[in-house]
């Protein structure tokens, strides 16, 4: 019993954070009908910059708000740059300029910081707390974990919801044309999305850092569990994405502590194969014309 | 419009056009099917820029419209078919609509100060009277695909509306509703009159008729009358260009050369 606890605690913690990874992805998905494979690797990027100046003295938070600072610019410059004259093209183009981009960051911060493993402070304690005389797998650092996921989630909702740039940018993602006759500046709302995805792949890249060792590709295994939430949740639906994602973080949890740790990756892509041919518009998906 | 020619890799879609909208008038715009009265539409909202004429808006010179200038502009446009977003409410679809009269900058708006807050409640204020004036406020939250098909040309005409346009563009209003309905929409569109000018595309010929005070008649490109409906009528290059193609009546077949 003890052990079911805290491996479904494991599961939904790690599971909050392909959430918010998942839900980097459904941004930029329902904006532009590109999946960006870069995400990953954008975010080691700025995991990274937050690494190298806490290591030159920065206080965490610092470097926290200067990395998402830096992941919002990075979004923004590379819709802009690289993602804008492939949009409304073929599919194929843009995937194949997001999974460049992806090998290009990666060797970029290779170059830059070498590719030895390095270990990334947390913020709060990593030794569970205490009920009686048992330990749980739950850890300051994993409140704080939680809470950042849910504080970005609630934040986002307000935005799409109850703001007027949300509105914009949702009329923008449902008919750009229209958008455009209506005076929406859509170009602008499109870098809003990817700027906003890139903060939100940051920090999910902050928090999975946290407490353990980064090197330049660490963020792979994220990419394929955030990328299987995403599908499971129908790559359309954020409310999906979210749930896609402590699905699979509950998921992995229990096939990594009940069956094998090594059969975690192969797990995920299993669930993405049996999601693809069951249901490939996802659980939660809002239309059933999407092309896996 | 003055001297409007438009061609499509040596296919010429439109030549030597000229037509004017008078302030506060409703000015009908004609013709059979493939005519070119969707290319000149769409020449007026910018979607297609003219190979020779031109564009002249509240005396000045429009030399690059793009679409997105419109609504700055004063102008608005509904479009063939219903082009609501899905996944929008009603009302937020009008919101959209309403956009350029926020006033809040784009950053406050993003970060929720007080200024944007009190500009999101002007916005869905007016998208509610917009709705009101067209007796749809009741399906403010509801979704445009779960309501029947005339409702939703009511709401996309509120969205066109609630930037209280000088020039609204009509494309083909009336495809798809009934009799009774075409009715109370010709009604709406003279009260319009007045408020606004209005440049209606239509393949109904009695509400052109009725509700328009000038009309302009295309055929193959050209324009073959122009005048008050009586004029029009009673013009035998009219009856001519009509005979043997009967007025289409039904959705948007008209809309695919341009």
């Amino acid at each position: 019993m003890q052990q079911f606890v805290n491996v479904t605690l494991t599961g939904l913690i790690s599971g909050s954070v392909y959430a918010a990874f998942a839900l980097a992805l459904v941004l930029i998905w329902r904006s532009t009908r590109i999946v960006n494979f870069a995400q990953g690797s954008m975010a080691a990027a700025t995991s990274f910059i937050a690494l190298a100046l806490i290591q030159s003295g920065w206080s965490y938070w610092l470097a926290l708000v200067v990395a998402l600072v830096s992941g919002f610019v990075l979004g923004a410059v590379v819709e802009r740059v690289v993602i804008r004259p492939v949009e409304g093209g073929p599919e194929l183009n843009a995937v194949i300029v997001t999974l460049g981009l992806f090998i290009a960051f990666q060797a970029l911060i290779a170059i830059v910081y070498g590719s030895s493993f390095e270990s990334f402070p947390a913020p709060f304690g990593l030794r569970g707390f205490s009920i009686g005389d048992t330990t749980i797998a739950l850890t300051p650092n994993s409140l704080y974990v939680l809470g950042a996921v849910v504080v970005t989630m609630v934040g986002l909702i307000a935005l799409f919801r109850f703001t007027r740039v949300g509105l914009a940018m949702r009329a923008s993602a449902f008919g750009q044309e229209v958008a455009r006759l209506l005076g929406v500046r859509v170009g602008r709302m499109l870098t809003l999305g990817w700027a906003l995805a890139a903060v939100v792949g940051s920090l999910s890249g902050l928090l999975i850092a946290g407490g353990g060792l980064v090197w330049p590709a660490y963020m792979d295994a994220l990419i394929v569990f955030g990328f299987v939430a995403a599908v499971l949740g129908g790559l359309d639906s954020p409310v999906g994405a979210v749930v896609g994602g402590l699905s699979i973080g509950l998921a992995l949890a229990y096939v990594s502590a009940y069956i094998d740790p090594a059969l975690v990756n192969l797990a995920a892509l299993v669930i993405l194969m049996v999601v693809l041919l069951v249901r490939p518009g996802g659980l939660f998906a809002s239309s059933t014309a999407r092309r896996a | 419009m003055t001297g409007i020619s438009v061609s499509f890799g040596g296919v010429t879609a439109l030549s030597d056009v000229s037509l004017t909208v008078e302030p506060g008038q409703v000015h009908g715009l004609i013709g059979p099917n493939g005519a070119g009265k969707t290319t000149l539409f769409n020449v007026a909202c910018g979607l297609v820029r003219p190979t020779q004429g031109r564009i002249v808006w509240r005396g000045e010179e429009l030399r690059r419209l793009k679409p997105k200038q419109l609504t700055r502009l004063g102008i608005s446009r509904t479009l063939q078919g219903v082009g609501l977003f899905r996944g929008l409410t009603v009302l937020e679809n009008v919101m959209v609509g309403a956009h350029r009269h926020a006033k809040a900058g784009f950053f406050s708006a993003l970060f929720a100060v007080p200024t944007a807050d009190r500009d999101e409640a002007r916005l869905r204020a007016r998208a509610l009277a917009a709705l009101d004036e067209l007796d749809a406020t009741a399906y403010a939250g509801r979704y445009p695909d779960s309501l029947p098909y005339p409702v939703q040309k009511r709401v996309a005409l509120a969205r066109a509306l609630v930037v209280e346009p000088e020039l609204l563009l009509l494309d083909e209003p009336a495809s798809g509703l009934s009799e009774d309905e075409m009715h109370d929409l010709g009604d709406l569109i003279r009260a319009l009159s007045g408020r606004m000018s209005v440049l209606l595309v239509e393949h109904h010929m009695d509400l052109v008729m009725r509700v328009c005070d000038r009309i302009t008649v295309l055929d193959s490109g050209e324009q073959i009358a122009a005048g008050t409906p009586a004029e029009v009528q009673a013009d035998p290059a009219v009856t001519e260009a009509y005979l043997g193609d009967e007025v289409e009546v039904g959705a948007g077949a008209d809309g695919r050369e341009g």
